[in-house]
């Protein structure tokens, strides 16, 4: 543990080459020396294991669309050719389908964690903004993803979903024909999609780079959500937390495997194997499971640009994040009524995703709708109440002194003031 | 706190109340038989003898009414699946006919098939086949147990269910049949199988079940024939992650001995 340590450059090559371009030193500020708090857990080992699952995707995406043929008549079979005939295709497409699952798996653990342990709030606004806006982008590119199989799903799922923005007043419309190529899904929506299904990955790294840059600014947060004050409460990042992300990615990798290689198509629908037909329409259609609490709310609304509206705002509320929630304690360790409304709101979005794959009616309706109220209430309601009147458990008084602070919930707080 | 475990427990009870009439599904279709395919499992492999059965069945009976587009004849030999002699496999290709090109006065050219021709389809097109078959259109087979949820037990069902009797209650129109397997109970495919219709190569008694076991387990090969080279890599892939696992486990706990 080197805590004073500075990059020093050991030979005259590397001394050179400090004075022109430091990247080395870049490097070992950044990646090896970095110092990270020493009471990480291993929901924050996502980072890493996200980063592996973006390049995993452009590295398998590529070697995809050497053999791809955005073409209605062509794409679906051009997609049985990989499976059939290219020489480890079924791998490199199986990877490339289930990884997004994995991707979208990883994400949805990283932002919970980032809720629970209140990683969006100050300093780190602009890095959770960002995380968000990364979030976004891989909802768009995953869905147009979906659509280049050409299967009965894509189809119907790129129809029913291109649709929505048809409901926005006055512009929609022309949104919509601009979206297509066209008045429905057909060929030039198919060439769009490919073509932006293959440039937004690359936005994807550029806004992660930021997102990087901006956790390296501040620095990690750590579960007990108290700042960082001297030197005993951090170790370097390297060895300590790339061996530790390793170990997380090593187990990620086992759960990843399994699906890859036994169980590839479970995480898919059966009906995205039958060939797009515009004149048959599938008797349910469904997004991926990873859309499917975003689909319940959309459906859980009478009204279709009020639906859409909630969907599209399901993810808006999360910018404004860091100022709903402007209580001053950050992890919910210890924030007792906070975390019962975490732990529900926890619940509500996995039964969305449940209810956004049944039908929307009777009893599964009127359980989306109440879902899709409390998920609102829970950032519009339940956070400013919360950050005004909830009285925080005793916290210690630093990472690495667990005396407890008795001077609680003052400015004087000396973990709480650190940021001020 | 009281209001949000109020909250939670009618959710709850809400939930599991489960009431039927509220979870609509008109659906009377059976569930699934399951006869036990051998290539179930992380360690399945098809079985050779029942793949070569099934691909007669596929080609004496299926094959005029439905196509298997995305296969060619040279997949029949390739490891993994029914694994005919390279030899058969030209002698099957060769009972069919394809054209292909054009000659010296632009009329074109009918050849036999050889190993690297796709299947022969039915029909010259979707429409051809609709006009054989009371308007309705035999699908494609190449992928039809993956695009069907339980594929391999649906098809086995289906194709053995037709001896089901039918509810007296229930009246379906003539040109249909009656399979309690098929979504809706109504089929427009007739009974496609009967006991001894096909006479097998190797001997074996060719019952319904028989023959719609092995069609099966054709069909299931023909949707992914690369299905044993994943389970087999697959082995190898968990092995060496697991091991590396051990590995990482023992550095971490190592690493962090001093830090807490």
């Amino acid at each position: 543990m080197n805590h004073d340590y500075e990059y020093t450059p050991g030979n005259a090559f590397t001394k050179w080459l400090d004075k022109r371009l430091p990247l080395i030193r870049f490097a070992d500020e950044n990646l090896l020396s970095f110092p990270t708090p020493r009471n990480l857990n291993y929901f924050w080992t996502f980072g890493f294991i996200l980063t592996l699952c973006l390049v995993t995707q452009i590295i398998t995406g590529i070697v995809l669309a050497m053999h791809y043929t955005p073409h209605v008549l062509m794409a679906f079979d051009s997609i049985e050719h990989i499976m059939r005939d290219v020489n480890y295709g079924w791998l490199i497409r199986y990877i490339h389908a289930n990884g997004a699952s994995m991707f979208f798996l990883a994400v949805f653990i990283h932002m919970f964690r980032g809720l629970y342990y209140g990683s969006y709030k100050e300093p780190r606004e602009i890095l959770w903004i960002l995380g968000v806006v990364i979030f976004l982008l891989m909802i768009i590119t995953a869905f147009m993803g979906y659509v280049l199989v050409w299967g009965q799903m894509s189809f119907w799922g790129a129809t029913v979903i291109t649709n929505l923005v048809g409901a926005i007043p006055l512009v929609g419309e022309s949104i919509l024909t601009l979206l297509l190529g066209g008045f429905s899904v057909d060929n030039p929506t198919l060439n769009r999609f490919f073509s932006l299904h293959y440039l937004l990955p690359f936005v994807i790294f550029g806004v992660v780079i930021l997102h990087i840059w901006a956790l390296h600014v501040t620095g990690n947060n750590n579960p007990t959500g108290i700042s960082v004050k001297n030197t005993n409460d951090t170790i370097s990042f390297h060895p300590y937390y790339t061996v530790k992300d390793l170990f997380a990615y090593v187990v990620f990798l086992l759960m990843f495997a399994y699906f890859i290689f036994y169980n590839p198509n479970i995480l898919g629908h059966p009906d995205n194997y039958i060939e797009a037909d515009a004149m048959v329409t599938p008797a349910h259609i469904v997004p991926e499971w990873y859309l499917l609490p975003f689909y319940a709310i959309l459906r859980a609304v009478p009204d279709k640009l009020m639906g859409v509206l909630l969907m599209f705002g399901s993810i808006v509320v999360l910018f404004f994040l860091p100022w709903l929630d402007t209580m001053k304690v950050k992890s919910a360790r210890y924030r007792p009524t906070y975390k019962i409304f975490y732990f529900t709101f926890l619940v509500t979005c996995l039964l969305l995703g449940y209810l956004g794959g049944q039908a929307p009616e009777g009893l599964y309706l009127f359980l989306s709708r109440v879902c899709t109220i409390y998920y609102f209430a829970f950032f519009l309601v339940v956070m400013p109440i919360l950050s005004r009147y909830e009285k925080p458990s005793p916290m210690p008084i630093g990472i690495s002194n667990s005396a407890i602070n008795t001077d609680l919930g003052t400015d004087k707080n000396p973990a709480l003031s650190i940021n001020n | 706190m009281r209001l949000t475990q109020a909250i939670i427990i009618l959710l709850t009870i809400v939930f599991f109340s489960n009431n039927q009439n509220l979870l609509a599904s008109g659906d009377e279709t059976f569930k699934n038989l399951k006869p036990n395919f051998s290539f179930e499992g992380p360690f399945g492999k098809f079985d050779r003898e029942s793949l070569k059965r099934g691909y007669q069945v596929y080609s004496e009976v299926c094959s005029s009414c439905h196509g298997m587009k995305q296969l060619s004849f040279r997949n029949l030999s390739q490891p993994g699946g029914p694994e005919f002699s390279v030899n058969k496999v030209k002698e099957i290709a060769s009972e069919y006919f394809i054209l292909d090109g054009s000659d010296e006065y632009g009329d074109p050219i009918e050849r036999s098939r050889v190993p690297s021709d796709r299947f022969q389809p039915p029909f010259d097109n979707k429409d051809a086949a609709k006009a054989s078959n009371n308007g309705a259109y035999p699908p494609d087979l190449s992928l039809i147990v993956k695009a069907r949820s339980d594929g391999a037990n649906y098809i086995y069902s289906l194709l053995s269910g037709y001896e089901e009797p039918m509810p007296e209650s229930m009246h379906i129109d003539e040109s249909l049949s009656y399979n309690p397997w098929f979504s809706g109970s109504a089929i427009a495919m007739a009974q496609p199988l009967y006991d001894e219709m096909v006479e097998y190569d190797d001997g074996t008694i060719a019952s319904i079940s028989q023959m719609s076991y092995d069609v099966a387990n054709f069909l299931a090969w023909a949707a992914e024939p690369t299905m044993e080279e994943r389970k087999s890599l697959g082995l190898i892939v968990m092995g060496f992650l697991f091991i590396f696992l051990i590995l990482m486990f023992f550095s971490v706990r190592r690493l962090f001995k001093d830090v807490h």
